[in-house]
């Protein structure tokens, strides 16, 4: 029978976790995300899966936590907001360089600074482009309503091990925040430690009885090895680019304009799909939901096809710059997005369509 | 030479052996350094508790970031300062494990400052190796949050002065006074006396551990030739003269 739950995008988050059979979560308050160390705690699912939660003193000390957790091949994540993701950046380089699965849920407010509390879709650069030092990504998943905050933590963990990379879920303080109908998923058992230890050989569980020790570590100081260790992760990354793009197209077929737009934003543009149809323009929408790999393809073959591309963000620009370079230059691609926590209407994204295509 | 060493090594002329859990790389330590010391007694506590298949290190960043390549266990390499942090993760979903964090000042009680004190406010059960010699040796010589007043480095090349820098900080006091630590105490390793009493400390501590009784720290008061730019053996002296009487020895607490 399916189980179905009307709950907010964070504590559908933290059912995700529990029922996907994550070892731990360690996290820290901040709006507009403390409700999934909330929903954590009053689940107690140390109780019942035995799963680990802790609240941690910083988010510096969260995903230092993931780290370790990471490091033992447990399925381990941390959620946060935009300033307390720019603590975890150290982090989150250090768990690329390692190559250590975890997940990492950035429910984006407005910046830059202590900014706002009001959703944002500023956080794009950071999510996508790396964020901390050195060359690095992340699998970036963008999910755009409640059942994808569930369904993509399961998924974040699955490409996490499956590339032993962090798996970052960028959403938004709407998507965070709103309340919608979810189909949970039936609960998965945890791994035994003779699981982790047979399907996760690196994993630092304690010697056993391998014949070498397991190191979980970054550093190279020789720079020949250091130079194959970054080729090693960037043919990671290429892989990850060919096999694990994602993403939703509504009404490009005919599709004499399009819409680029993820999470809330996407959900604002397919009514804006539907206004810009009403009034006899052809519009189309591709919605990313891998960020990265970013579906670079898909847009390029658009691109051939339509007459301009609008890229619809809560932000200055930033995706603009990704569907530009899939663009490259065979048609002209527009920015819109509000700022500093004020949410676009679907009105306001075909006015600027017109704009920025249809006006002399 | 060989030939007439080789006639005495048998087994009734032992009276040492390298521990079995220390590796045969060469340590990059300098010479006149604690670290080497301190990173032989851990392993010799390892073996003596029969605990290298379950124990876990984690290395910080420092003069022991490489100390994953001398003891044959499973190690992590933390971030700066990170190393309670990971070692709580780690504990916290394997509390079958025997975990510890080996770090010196600058990693401990400076740049870790916040992750020292709320590990050991959380009582993690964890032994934390805390290797003090009041510099920062790995970078070259600056000062660290333990130098001691008056003490040169290249970032005090004067002497430390308090109204300037700031006091050396006694962080393992600090920790004393926590409810989540049992077992805090000061150790040396300069003399084979000192030796002996910080492998009797670092076996407590992991003992603690096994009892679950929360956070073990043990501190060295440690030398660095280099970086005091002292041969070994004025290392020594100075460090019993002068370190000795801002760092005193001792347990601060063993409940």
């Amino acid at each position: 029978m399916k189980e179905i739950k009307l709950m907010k995008g964070n504590e559908a988050i933290a059912e995700a976790a529990i029922r996907c059979g994550a070892d731990g979560y360690f996290g820290y308050p901040i709006t507009p995300q403390s409700e999934v160390m909330e929903t954590l705690m009053a689940l107690k699912p140390w109780e019942t899966t035995g799963m680990v939660v802790l609240q941690a003193e910083s988010e510096i000390a969260s995903i230092n936590m993931v780290y370790g957790g990471a490091g033992c091949g447990k399925k381990v994540l941390t959620s946060s907001s935009s300033p307390g993701v720019s603590l975890m950046q150290e982090g989150l380089t250090y768990l690329a360089g390692a190559e250590l699965p975890c997940v990492v849920v950035n429910v984006v407010r407005g910046g830059p600074g202590l900014g706002t509390i009001q959703p944002a879709q500023s956080d794009y650069f950071q999510a996508v482009k790396g964020g901390g030092h050195g060359d690095y990504k992340l699998i970036v998943l963008a999910p755009a309503s409640v059942q994808e905050m569930a369904d993509f933590v399961d998924l974040a963990f699955d490409l996490a091990f499956k590339y032993r990379n962090p798996a970052f879920i960028l959403t938004d303080g709407v998507i965070g925040q709103m309340m919608e109908k979810v189909e949970l998923a039936p609960f998965k058992p945890r791994w035994t430690n003779e699981e982790i230890e047979k399907n996760h050989p690196w994993a630092t569980m304690g010697k056993k009885q391998r014949k070498e020790r397991n190191v979980i570590t970054s550093v190279e100081l020789d720079p020949y090895k250091h130079e194959d260790l970054n080729k090693k992760l960037q043919a990671k990354y290429r892989l990850i680019q060919e096999t694990e793009v994602r993403l939703e197209m509504i009404a490009c077929e005919d599709a004499d304009y399009l819409l680029v737009a993820y999470g809330a934003s996407a959900r604002i543009c397919e009514k804006a799909v539907e206004v810009a149809r009403s009034k006899g323009i052809k519009v189309g929408l591709l919605r990313p939901i891998t960020l990265f790999p970013f579906p670079t393809l898909e847009i390029k073959r658009l691109a051939a096809q339509v007459k301009g591309i609008l890229s619809v963000e809560m932000s200055a620009g930033q995706m603009v710059e990704d569907v530009r370079l899939a663009a490259n230059g065979v048609v002209r691609v527009e920015h819109f997005g509000r700022l500093g926590g004020i949410i676009h209407s679907p009105s306001e994204v075909v006015e600027a369509l017109e704009n920025f295509f249809l006006k002399a | 030479m060989i030939d007439t060493v080789n006639p005495i090594i048998a087994p009734e002329n032992l009276i040492y052996a390298k521990s079995e859990v220390l590796l045969d790389n060469i340590m990059h330590y300098c010479p006149g350094c604690s670290h080497g010391v301190v990173n032989k007694l851990i392993a010799e506590v390892i073996e003596d508790m029969g605990i290298q298949q379950t124990t876990i290190g984690i290395a910080p960043v420092g003069c022991a970031v490489f100390a994953y390549n001398y003891l044959d266990i499973d190690w992590q390499e933390a971030s700066h300062g990170r190393a309670p942090a990971v070692a709580t993760g780690v504990k916290r979903l394997l509390p079958d494990t025997f975990v510890f964090s080996y770090q010196g000042d600058g990693d401990l009680a400076a740049i870790g400052t916040a992750e020292t004190i709320h590990a050991c406010n959380r009582g993690e059960n964890i032994v934390m190796v805390f290797v003090n010699n009041g510099i920062y040796g790995m970078t070259g010589g600056q000062m660290a949050p333990t130098t001691l007043p008056g003490m040169q480095s290249s970032t005090c090349p004067f002497g430390r002065e308090a109204s300037r820098d700031g006091h050396p900080l006694k962080i393992t006091e600090l920790l004393a006074q926590l409810p989540g630590t049992s077992y805090v105490t000061r150790q040396a390793v300069h003399t084979a006396a000192s030796v002996r009493k910080t492998k009797k400390a670092l076996r407590l501590a992991f003992e603690n551990q096994k009892l679950n009784k929360g956070t073990s720290v043990i501190e060295v008061v440690a030398t660095c030739s280099s970086g005091w730019k002292m041969t070994p053996v004025q290392a020594n002296k100075w460090m019993e003269e002068n370190m000795f009487a801002y760092y005193p020895l001792g347990d601060m607490k063993n409940e």
